[in-house]
């Protein structure tokens, strides 16, 4: 198993760094778009523009990718803190959850 | 785990291991710590932002009401409070990432490495185009 992890800890640093890319020139402009100017009423939304296949693979990186930036994060710093949290469990919670975190992305992109 | 727990019978190899003794606090003790910190918490929150975005795509399956209703939602102070906060925690996440990045990949010039705040800003220069393109396809293409 240890050497199974040892294997594939380069994609995790891979999927980290892409997330990590994403995550910092994408996801702020949504922030201000979706969480703040739509909300607020600045700018008007019907949601239209997902159901556009570009969009969709847009939505697809955009979503996916930074979730596993924080796993990686996540499963580091919370090993950092000396919170007495096992590693492996912590390891499936944070992998594990990305995972499923993009299986739900992409089922939700197919529904449209 | 007290004194005793310690150099038994039970666990006698971590006896002859080094363990820093950190208390749970260390990085509350220093700014730089703490940016550390608050860096890393920036990934919780932009993943939260991440899956209720998706939870209100997913409105859409249900239609347009259901996503207007969503959006509606969002629209309490709760809710515009966590954006604000998330929006701040991604921006400590971009800057701390493009000066990373200006460390971790270098970009020649010919023979030399380009400035380090040089590379740092033609990140920023790309992010804040980036954004601005992303804004404006969605101002001309939003329904």
């Amino acid at each position: 198993m240890s050497s199974t992890n040892k294997n594939i800890e380069p994609l995790w640093w891979g999927l980290f760094s892409a997330g990590g890319v994403v995550a910092a020139f994408l996801v702020p402009v949504h922030i201000l778009i979706f969480g703040l100017a739509v909300p607020l009423g600045w700018i008007p939304d019907t949601g239209e523009l997902f159901h556009h296949p570009l969009v969709k693979i847009y939505l697809f990186v955009l979503i996916a990718l930074p979730l596993y930036h924080w796993a990686h994060r996540f499963n580091f710093t919370v090993n950092d803190m000396r919170l007495g949290v096992p590693r492996g469990p912590l390891a499936l919670l944070c992998y594990g959850g990305a995972i499923v975190g993009t299986v739900m992305t992409l089922w939700v992109l197919l529904q449209l | 785990m007290g004194d005793k727990m310690n150099g038994t019978a039970v666990r006698p190899d971590k006896s002859k291991l080094y363990y820093p003794k950190m208390p749970r606090t260390w990085w509350l003790q220093k700014p730089a710590y703490l940016l550390f910190m608050l860096r890393e918490l920036s990934s919780v929150f932009i993943a939260i932002f991440l899956i209720v975005f998706l939870v209100q795509i997913y409105q859409l399956t249900k239609g347009p009401d259901a996503y207007a209703a969503f959006v509606q939602k969002l629209s309490s102070p709760g809710w515009i409070l966590f954006h604000i906060a998330t929006l701040l925690f991604a921006l400590l996440h971009s800057v701390t990432w493009f000066q990373s990045t200006a460390v971790v990949m270098p970009l020649k010039l010919g023979e030399h490495e380009m400035p380090r705040k040089l590379v740092f800003a033609l990140n920023i220069g790309a992010w804040v185009a980036v954004s601005a393109v992303i804004l404006i396809l969605f101002l001309a293409f939003r329904g």
